[in-house]
């Protein structure tokens, strides 16, 4: 699995992105939503067991291209992808390939918590039962629930709707849900924007513990928050020189490199503050 | 010295504005109108509710007086018989509902699967939306003279099938823009979680969909449920009426809309008195079920 | 449907998998379903209008446009019109939507515009939703022995004192053009009132604020403002209530008297296009059977074309507000 070098100014300052490593690896060449071009020219590469943040001002489309990772926006009819996103060598979006299989293996965590309208067991339950394991629902429940930090506030009431626990809780339980399966990536679109500081921290802790078994991206509006989970960084931004806003990669690399010694000026004016 | 006061007062007194009286005036003109009509309104208000008060009265007086063991289960009455009651056509209206039912639910549910959820915006879709919504103002009895023409002729025989085919005719139309209406207000994060989650369309819609908006969808149901074991004009000609108890499916049957239409316009004490006391049968089971639909749909998830 | 199973991805503990084969066909045919049960509406309507227009030919075709505006029913001597029935739809639905429409939009502004305290809004609303339960048939028993009986002296009262004017040009025997119209108003009104209640619930708050900000008194500001801003939506309330009332059976068949006459009096029996099928059709023979299909064929016309009508005028209201927004 060899990187291709994008065309574009943008260029990749990190070594140590080890070929062997890479789990996924997002080749993207166009996104149009019907005729407006969102995303161009962005190659992200992603390792296993570490994290990588995407940041970037709003419409940069770094929301687009986390969701273009597990076909998610094969939901939005008028979604066009161009290149390639290989998922351990083979191109999910290959004519062949059911994005239904694809979201299988590759599972996200959204904004908003979205808990289903059922119990806290049958949600985390959810995924065991779609993919139809039959063994020791009770065990891989709670080791979800567990490894969601989410366990003890919850085992004494699964039978409650998942609705009725609070945001951050909510949260949790979806990731617990996420997770139950053990799918090996982990797709997290802002998953704190909609949480206290309390909850948030939680959920940091939470993803450096899944860290170690899992893979994840995070999209994330907030730089700190990058500062403290990410290991890898992609920074995006808007290009309007052709007239519209489309997004694209500047740069990336790790993350205590992006934000300390960037090589682009526009990454340096952002992490400096200086437009958001 | 008072009197350069003076002259200075009325000088003032005469440069000054005059302020508008802040005080409230309601017999005075624009006040006294929108008064008037408040009170009209309330008027018109009570007076809209008087017939409900005096139908309820009515069936609970005249009807309930006749009510009892005897009349919910024994066979109507002859001209000019004592006694008797109406169990067949209690029964007959229960079978021609639960075959209306049957017939009305699942084709509605799943057409309005479609119309929410797989392909909103398709010709199809909207053209099944706008024909659900003027099927809803179809005129009942038409409804039986369709059924008539295409069911009572070709099987030569009236028949409870029939009625409960024309009664899903009218049932359908409810069912699938409630069912519709339920869906779409299922919030757009819980099926995004589920596609996240690898399911397909089929999932989404059997394991999150439908199980969340079923409360939604059960009170439509119940509403037409309702709305169909009150109709008459549909069973006119395609259930017709009997004497007896159902046998089979396939011959006249006894409803209670049915019953009450024919022995209103009897001259006979008792047939009028059975007519009550079947209108408020069939008004409590219309009203349980209204009510429960109603109860039904307040579960929000 | 094949595709790539990522079967050689190593993951020990993972669980995931593609959907089965099973999974498959499930969706394939859940799909299925619904589409045809969507076209199956389609296919219904169709099926109707073919059907009703279907034996409604062979009178078509004997009668012609005659049988629009002939007033005999006759049928021994097999002549055929149902004009009297025309009129007498057309009268009473328009004596109900004057009485019911008003009550409607007057039940809409008292629920709307904060005349009561919520509870009570509620239990007032919940009094109309019950209203709209009671079955024709049972508004029909009701007409007959409580409204007609109370609405007689009245009647006959007006008729002595003002015989002059049309409307009250009969006495009231019994069944007739009142009671059925009275009956017919209370069961569109709330069809009328839930409709505007709609219709103002959509008036954007900004307006209201706008006309009590210029000092308006209540009634000014729903006269003047909240009443033409909704104005759409209540037009499409009164088609729609008018639709209802054109296509109401039992309660009339009940209480119009079922008489083959045109007369403006408010007393006199008349006869409707859904009465007539509903009193004629169960003893009728073959001929006049066809007659009657011809009859089904124009109440279905007459109510198609106001439901449409009510529909669009209803489209047209809601897009207004939505391109506001």
């Amino acid at each position: 699995m060899m990187n291709a070098i994008a065309e574009t100014a943008a260029v990749e300052s990190a070594p140590a992105i080890t070929p062997g490593n890479v789990v996924m690896n997002c080749e993207l060449q166009k996104i149009f939503y019907g005729d407006f071009l969102a995303v161009r020219n962005s190659h992200v590469p992603i390792e296993k067991n570490k994290i990588i943040g995407f940041i970037g001002p709003s419409g940069c489309g770094k929301s687009t291209v986390l969701r273009s990772l597990n076909r998610m926006n094969d939901l939005i009819p008028v979604f066009r992808f161009e290149g390639k996103v290989t998922y351990h060598g083979q191109d999910i979006y290959d004519k062949k390939v059911d994005p239904v299989v694809v979201r299988r293996y590759i599972g996200m965590v959204f904004q908003q918590p979205n808990p289903f309208s059922m119990s806290i067991y049958d949600n985390v339950a959810f995924g065991l039962r779609l993919n139809r394991f039959k063994d020791n629902m009770d065990e891989r429940v709670e080791k979800a629930l567990r490894g969601a930090a989410l366990w003890n506030e919850v085992k004494d009431k699964l039978k409650n709707s998942g609705l009725s626990l609070s945001g951050g809780q909510q949260q949790r339980l979806c990731i617990a849900r996420a997770i139950a399966t053990e799918p090996d990536v982990l797709l997290m679109d802002e998953p704190c924007s909609a949480l206290d500081p309390i909850a948030t921290r939680k959920v940091e802790e939470l993803m450096l513990e899944l860290k170690e078994n899992y893979t994840i991206a995070i999209v994330t509006h907030n730089m700190q928050q990058a500062m403290r989970v990410a290991d890898t960084t992609a920074f995006f931004a808007v290009d309007i020189s052709q007239g519209s806003r489309t997004g694209y990669l500047v740069e990336m690399g790790p993350t205590q490199q992006i934000f300390e010694n960037p090589q682009q000026q526009l990454t340096r004016e952002y992490v400096r503050g200086e437009f958001s | 010295m008072s009197e350069p006061n003076l002259m200075a007062e009325s000088m003032i007194q005469a440069t000054a504005p005059r302020l508008p009286s802040l005080r409230r005036t309601p017999f005075e003109g624009r006040a006294l109108k929108s008064g008037f009509l408040t009170g009209l309104t309330w008027v018109m208000a009570v007076l809209a509710s008087i017939p409900l008060f005096s139908v309820i009265y009515m069936l609970l007086v005249e009807g309930g007086s006749r009510l009892d063991w005897e009349a919910i289960t024994a066979l109507p009455p002859s001209a000019f018989e004592m006694g008797g009651g109406f169990g067949n056509a209690i029964i007959g209206t229960l079978v021609m509902v639960g075959i209306a039912t049957l017939i009305s639910v699942p084709i509605g549910l799943f057409a309005a699967i479609y119309l929410a959820i797989l392909d909103p915006d398709s010709k199809l879709a909207h053209t099944a939306r706008f024909l659900a919504k003027v099927l809803t103002g179809f005129p009942s009895i038409l409804a039986g003279v369709f059924v008539y023409a295409a069911m009572v002729v070709t099987m030569k025989t009236y028949s409870a099938l029939a009625g409960g085919v024309a009664l899903a005719v009218l049932m359908l139309p409810t069912v699938v823009l409630a069912a519709e209406q339920a869906m779409t207000t299922v919030p757009k994060k819980m099926k995004d979680a589920a596609f996240g989650m690898g399911c397909t369309r089929a999932q989404v819609i059997w394991k999150v969909v439908l199980p969340t908006g079923m409360p939604g969808i059960l009170t439509g149901v119940m509403l037409a449920v309702a709305g169909a074991a009150g109709e008459s004009a549909p069973l006119l000609f395609t259930a017709l009426f009997s004497n007896y108890f159902l046998s089979s499916l396939t011959e006249p049957t006894a409803s209670l809309s049915i019953l009450i239409f024919n022995f209103s316009g009897m001259p006979y004490d008792n047939q009028i008195e059975l007519a009550w006391a079947a209108s408020l049968v069939l008004v409590l089971i219309v009203l349980v079920l209204n009510i429960t639909a109603r109860f039904i749909g307040r579960q929000k998830f | 449907m094949a595709s790539y199973q990522f079967d050689h991805i190593d993951r020990t503990g993972s669980v995931t998998g593609p959907p089965s084969g099973i999974d498959y066909a499930f969706d394939r045919g859940f799909r299925g379903i619904a589409w045809t049960s969507a076209a199956l509406i389609l296919a219904l309507v169709a099926y109707i209008i073919v059907e009703i227009g279907g034996k409604a030919l062979p009178a078509m075709t004997e009668y012609g446009l005659s049988f629009l505006t002939s007033t005999t029913w006759n049928v021994q001597a097999e002549q055929f019109g149902i004009l009297p029935e025309i009129w007498g739809t057309l009268y009473s639905s328009l004596l109900a939507l004057v009485l019911g429409g008003l009550f409607g939009v007057a039940i809409a502004i008292f629920l709307t515009q904060d005349f009561l305290p919520s509870r009570l809004a509620v239990v007032f609303r919940t009094i109309i939703e019950l209203l709209a339960a009671i079955p024709s048939v049972v508004f029909g028993l009701w007409g007959i022995y409580v409204l007609i009986p109370l609405l007689r002296p009245a009647a006959n009262w007006l008729h002595d004192e003002f015989e002059f004017i049309p409307f009250f040009g009969t006495s009231m025997s019994g069944p007739g053009l009142a009671p059925a119209a009275l009956v017919l108003a209370i069961m569109i009104l709330p069809t009328v009132a839930s409709i505007s209640v709609d219709a103002m619930r959509q008036i954007p708050y900004k307006v209201k604020e706008a006309a009590y900000g210029m000092g308006t008194t209540r009634w000014e500001a729903i006269l003047k403002v909240m009443l033409p801003t909704a104005g759409s939506g209540i037009l499409a309330a009164l088609v729609l209530g008018f639709g209802r009332a054109l296509g109401e059976t039992m309660a009339l068949a009940m209480l119009i008297g079922n008489s083959n006459q045109i007369s403006l009096s408010l007393f006199a029996p008349a006869n409707t296009l859904a009465a007539l099928l509903a009193s004629n059709f169960p003893e009728a023979g073959e001929v006049e059977v066809q007659a009657l299909m011809y009859a089904a064929l124009a109440l279905l016309a007459i109510t198609l074309i106001v439901n449409v009508v009510g529909l669009a005028v209803m489209k047209f209201a809601t897009r207004k507000f939505e391109a506001e927004r």
